[in-house]
């Protein structure tokens, strides 16, 4: 049987296709069927786990995005971390939330996490944004010409940031 | 490499005759600093020291022992897979990764696994809610030292993306020779990976069932909390028991099986040589019939514990010397016939 998409070699691949219920066949030369996108099933032998794995990551082949954002935390670029499977380090998955988010859903089935918060975190929040508050509060105060509640905000920022930087190391 | 010390894994637990193991798992990284992968052995090593300083200013720290895998014989890396302490793939850890191992073994923090920790806690039999205790203060405790990577939306932050979340892997280890018998853990494995569970082999991933040995374990880390995971697989564990139950109570009443059990009992007792695959099958056998008390006299502490110790690199492990296999089939042979020769005498 020749190829019924070029109709000049000899057909080797079979390719049944079913989508949505509607079944398409074609017999397919070697060289239409790799155009297509398909490989001898025996020469997937040099099987890379990272390919595999990278696919949990992989976007759609119609979003092609320049890289050129990379991690601050370890200079990832959003490529690496696709093709590999894997993240760089904690920051990765802030700096790409956006596109990292449907594969994590599509892994887990669900997203946004219901389970254990630690208390440091909460504690850090809270007072991160204590801190905001009152360098919002002291800029206005500096505004206002009032530096004597001026100097009492700038001891409890300093207070609050010792306190933070005493926790983290 | 094994001291003489209680282990945890000397007694059987709640629903001993077919849970014979809980382990819980917790996944955390430091916040700011690179995946392992991603680090320098240098930087390993500053890691490491952390969690070796944050564990030690705890007033039990002296339970623990740290344990450098570059120090480490392969077959004492091995023996601690065998014994799930460590991961296969943190067997192949070297420069900069290591492992705070509590003295009856019940406790291992893997540092620098794929991620910087690996908290683990085991438990005896069906004892979800307490190894997760455990492993829940202990990581409060390293946590408010060390502070680990988190975020509101996806969790605890791991290297890989099927961690996130509650960085949970509860498992529990089954012993399952009638459902394995009748074939009917494939079905099983259907069944359970709706409810974004998982049951494999002994090894977990790709490992094939010794001695009818399943792991039961959570797959989906995000969108659940660690108690909707438990609960899901305590409901689906009181099933596959009660299935298992059903199916010994069957077989038991064929005569063939009480001759079946006792002829196990017979070979561990007399042979001279056991290859770690005919140790499996027999002692399997055997275990089943000391929980329906077809065999008097054997505990199934005695069991654990012995499966435990006659696992290939355990019984080199034990012994301090690499061996042959077959060199392997002769000492097991022995220890063997020693343990279940002396709960006959009491």
């Amino acid at each position: 049987m020749l190829c019924q998409n070029c109709g000049k070699n000899i057909a080797t691949t079979f390719i049944k296709k079913t989508v949505n219920g509607e079944t398409k066949q074609w017999h397919l030369c070697t060289e239409c069927a790799k155009g297509q996108g398909f490989k001898p099933v025996f020469s997937s032998v040099g099987f890379d786990l990272g390919d595999f794995w990278g696919n949990l990551f992989a976007e759609p082949a119609t979003r092609t995005i320049a890289d050129a954002v990379r991690c601050e935390g370890c200079g990832h670029s959003f490529k690496e971390i696709a093709e590999s499977g894997r993240a760089g380090c904690p920051s990765c998955y802030t700096t790409f939330y956006d596109r990292l988010l449907p594969s994590i859903q599509r892994i887990h089935g669900k997203s946004g996490h219901t389970g254990k918060v630690p208390s440091g975190a909460g504690e850090k929040l809270k007072k991160e944004k204590e801190i905001n508050r009152l360098r919002k509060e002291l800029s206005e105060c500096i505004a206002a010409q009032k530096y004597e509640q001026c100097a009492k905000l700038r001891d409890r920022i300093l207070e609050l940031e010792k306190e933070e930087n005493n926790r983290e190391k | 490499m094994k001291n003489k010390s209680a282990k945890w894994y000397q007694k059987s637990g709640n629903q001993g005759d077919v849970v014979i193991s809980t382990r819980v798992r917790l996944a955390r990284n430091l916040s700011g600093v690179p995946f392992p992968s991603e680090l320098s052995t240098e930087r390993k090593r500053e890691v490491a020291m952390r969690v070796r300083d944050a564990i030690k200013a705890d007033e039990k720290s002296s339970d623990f022992d740290y344990l450098e895998m570059s120090n480490m014989a392969a077959r004492d890396a091995l023996s601690m897979v065998e014994r799930h302490l460590i991961s296969p793939e943190f067997s192949q850890c070297k420069e900069g990764s290591s492992v705070l191992l509590k003295k009856d073994e019940s406790i291992s923090i893997m540092i620098n696994e794929e991620d910087h920790l690996r908290i683990q806690v085991m438990r005896p039999g069906l004892d979800l809610d307490e190894a997760y205790r455990t492993a829940d203060s202990i990581d409060d405790y390293l946590d408010s030292r060390l502070e680990f990577a988190f975020d509101d939306r996806l969790g605890y932050l791991t290297q890989c993306p099927t961690n996130l979340g509650t960085g949970m892997r509860a498992s529990i280890m089954l012993h399952l020779p009638a459902l394995h018998e009748r074939q009917a853990i494939h079905q099983l494995a259907n069944t359970v990976s709706k409810l974004g569970l998982t049951i494999r082999g002994i090894y977990g991933e790709g490992s094939k069932p010794e001695g009818a040995i399943y792991q039961l374990s959570n797959q989906v880390t995000l969108g659940i909390s660690e108690q909707s995971a438990m609960e899901n697989l305590k409901g689906i564990a009181a099933q596959i028991i009660r299935e298992e139950r059903s199916g010994r109570e069957q077989i038991s009443r064929n005569p063939r099986f009480e001759d079946l059990v006792w002829r196990s009992l017979g070979i561990l007792r007399t042979a001279r040589l056991m290859s770690h695959d005919e140790f499996m099958s027999l002692v399997s056998n055997l275990r089943v019939g000391v929980a329906l008390g077809i065999i008097p006299n054997i505990e199934l502490d005695t069991l654990s514990e012995l499966i435990n110790d006659a696992q290939p690199a355990t019984i080199m492990a034990t012994a301090r010397r690499d061996m042959e296999p077959a060199e392997r089939d002769i000492e097991r042979a022995k220890m063997v016939r020693s343990r279940l020769a002396d709960t006959d005498k009491t």
